[in-house]
C-alpha cells in the first residue's frame, strides 16, 4: 500500500501513542463529534445469515447469471487465467464440491454436474483464527467479513480455508486484460481491490445493511424463486429454516468441524 | 591547525551547498491552494460537519467512518443537524465533491501527502 518498512514502524509507533490518548484528544479538541456518529441507524437484523442452494432446480445458465451479477456488483475481474482467478461465486464439479461423498457408482448426471460455490460463512471459521491482523473476522450476524484496509496479504487464511473460497490479488485488478473486462470497474459505487490483498464473498454485507438480498439471490429470483434462499438460521420462522425442515440438505466437508452455513439440496 | 585554510574553505562551500536550496527558494513560497467547491457542494451549504471541523479533521472523520462501516457494520451517520448520511467516501463525499483534483489533490500535493484511498476506491470521472 505504498508504505515502506520504516514508514510502517513510524505509523505503528504513533498509532500506539494515539491509541493511548486518541479518544481523549478528540473529546478535548472536538467534543461531541464522535458521539454523533455512534448514534446511527440500526442495520438489518440477523443473528446467523445462511443460504440454501437447491441444486435440483439450478442449471448452468442460472449459475452463470448469478456469477455475473455478483462479479459485476463487486468489480471482480476476469483475469483469463485459472491460477490467478479471483473467486467470489464460482462453479466446481461434484467430486471437488463434496470430496468425502464421492464413490464410483454415482449417476453421470450428478457426477458431471457443476455446483455453485461461495464462502461458507462458517460458524467456526478457521480463516479468522489464523489471520494475524484480524483483517478477516466473524461479525455478530455470522458474516465472515474482510477488511481490505487491514489485509497484509500473508495468505494464511487461504491456507486455512478448506473450501478454496479465498483468492489473492497477484496483480492490480485494474490492470486486468481489457478484452475480457471491457467496462471494468463495472460498479462505480463499489471499490476495487489492489495488488497484494486477499478477497472473497462477503455475503453482500453492503446490501444486507440496506435491507436488500445478496446480488446472487436477487439474480436467481429473477429467473426462478426459491432456488437460492437467504435468511436467518437463528430465526425458526425464517425461509431457510422452513426449507431445511422440509428437505434433506448436505454441507461441504462437515467432518472438518467448521460448521458451514451454505446448505445444498442435491 | 593543519591545512586550516582548506578546511575553512571546505566548510564554507559545504554549508553553502547545504543552504543553496533554501537560498534559491527564498521568498518564493507557493501560495496555499484554496479547495474549489462544485455547484452541488455550494448549494448544500453544509457538509456532514462544520466547515472548520472538516478543514482540520476530515481525515479523522473518514478514518472513523471507515472503521465503523467495515468493522461494526454501522453504515449511516447522523449529523448534528439530524440529517442522516450514508457513510461512503466514494458515493457520498465524492458525490458533492466530484472535482477531486481541485478539491482534494491540490491541497494534498501542497502539503506533500499521498493518501492511498484511490488504489481501491474509484475516483470520480472529471472533465479536466
Amino acid at each position: 500500500m505504498g508504505v515502506d518498512r520504516r514508514g510502517f514502524l513510524k505509523i505503528a509507533g504513533i498509532s500506539a501513542l494515539l491509541g493511548l490518548g486518541g479518544k481523549t484528544a478528540i473529546d478535548f479538541l472536538a467534543p461531541g463529534d464522535l458521539e454523533a456518529s455512534m448514534d446511527a441507524v440500526p442495520l438489518t437484523e440477523g443473528n446467523r445469515w445462511a443460504m440454501v442452494i437447491d441444486m435440483q432446480k439450478m442449471d448452468e445458465e442460472m449459475m452463470d447469471k448469478c456469477i455475473e451479477a455478483c462479479h459485476s456488483e463487486h468489480n471482480v475481474p476476469d483475469l483469463g487465467n485459472p491460477k490467478d482467478e479471483v473467486k467470489w461465486l464460482f462453479k466446481e464439479e461434484y467430486e471437488h464440491t463434496f470430496p468425502g461423498q464421492k464413490h464410483d457408482y454415482i449417476g453421470d448426471e450428478v457426477k458431471h454436474k457443476n455446483f455453485l460455490l461461495l464462502c461458507n460463512h462458517c460458524s467456526n471459521p478457521p480463516c479468522c483464527r489464523v489471520c494475524p491482523t484480524k483483517a478477516t473476522w466473524q461479525r455478530k450476524d455470522g458474516v465472515v467479513m474482510m477488511d481490505q484496509h487491514r489485509c497484509i496479504g500473508c495468505r494464511f487464511c487461504m491456507a486455512a480455508c478448506p473450501f478454496g473460497a479465498r483468492s489473492f490479488n497477484w496483480g492490480d485488478p485494474r490492470k486486468a486484460p481489457k478484452e475480457l473486462n471491457p467496462d471494468f470497474p463495472t460498479n462505480q459505487d463499489y471499490p476495487t481491490r489492489e495488488k497484494g490483498v486477499v478477497e472473497k464473498c462477503t455475503f453482500c454485507a453492503e446490501r444486507i445493511a440496506k435491507g436488500q438480498l445478496p446480488a446472487c439471490v436477487e439474480a436467481a429470483n429473477e429467473i426462478k424463486e426459491n432456488v437460492l434462499t437467504f435468511g436467518d438460521l437463528a430465526d425458526p420462522d425464517s425461509g431457510v429454516r422452513a426449507i431445511l425442515r422440509k428437505h434433506y440438505t448436505i454441507r461441504r466437508k462437515p467432518e472438518l468441524g467448521t460448521e458451514p452455513n451454505i446448505f445444498y439440496i442435491v | 591547525m593543519y591545512d586550516g585554510g582548506k578546511i575553512i574553505i571546505g566548510l564554507i562551500v559545504g554549508v553553502g551547498l547545504l543552504l543553496s536550496p533554501f537560498i534559491y527558494d527564498a521568498g518564493k513560497a507557493a501560495k496555499a491552494p484554496d479547495p474549489e467547491l462544485t455547484a452541488k457542494a455550494k448549494e448544500a451549504k453544509e457538509c456532514v460537519a462544520e466547515t472548520s471541523y472538516m478543514k482540520s479533521s476530515h481525515m479523522h472523520l473518514l478514518d472513523e467512518w471507515r472503521h465503523t462501516v467495515v468493522r461494526d457494520g454501522e453504515r449511516y451517520y447522523k449529523a448534528k443537524n439530524g440529517k442522516v448520511y450514508y457513510k461512503s467516501l466514494q458515493t457520498t463525499c465524492l458525490d458533492c465533491h466530484s472535482n477531486k483534483s481541485k478539491f482534494c489533490d491540490q491541497c494534498h500535493d501542497y502539503v506533500g501527502i499521498d493518501p492511498y484511498c484511490w488504489t481501491c476506491h474509484i475516483e470520480p470521472k472529471e472533465n479536466k
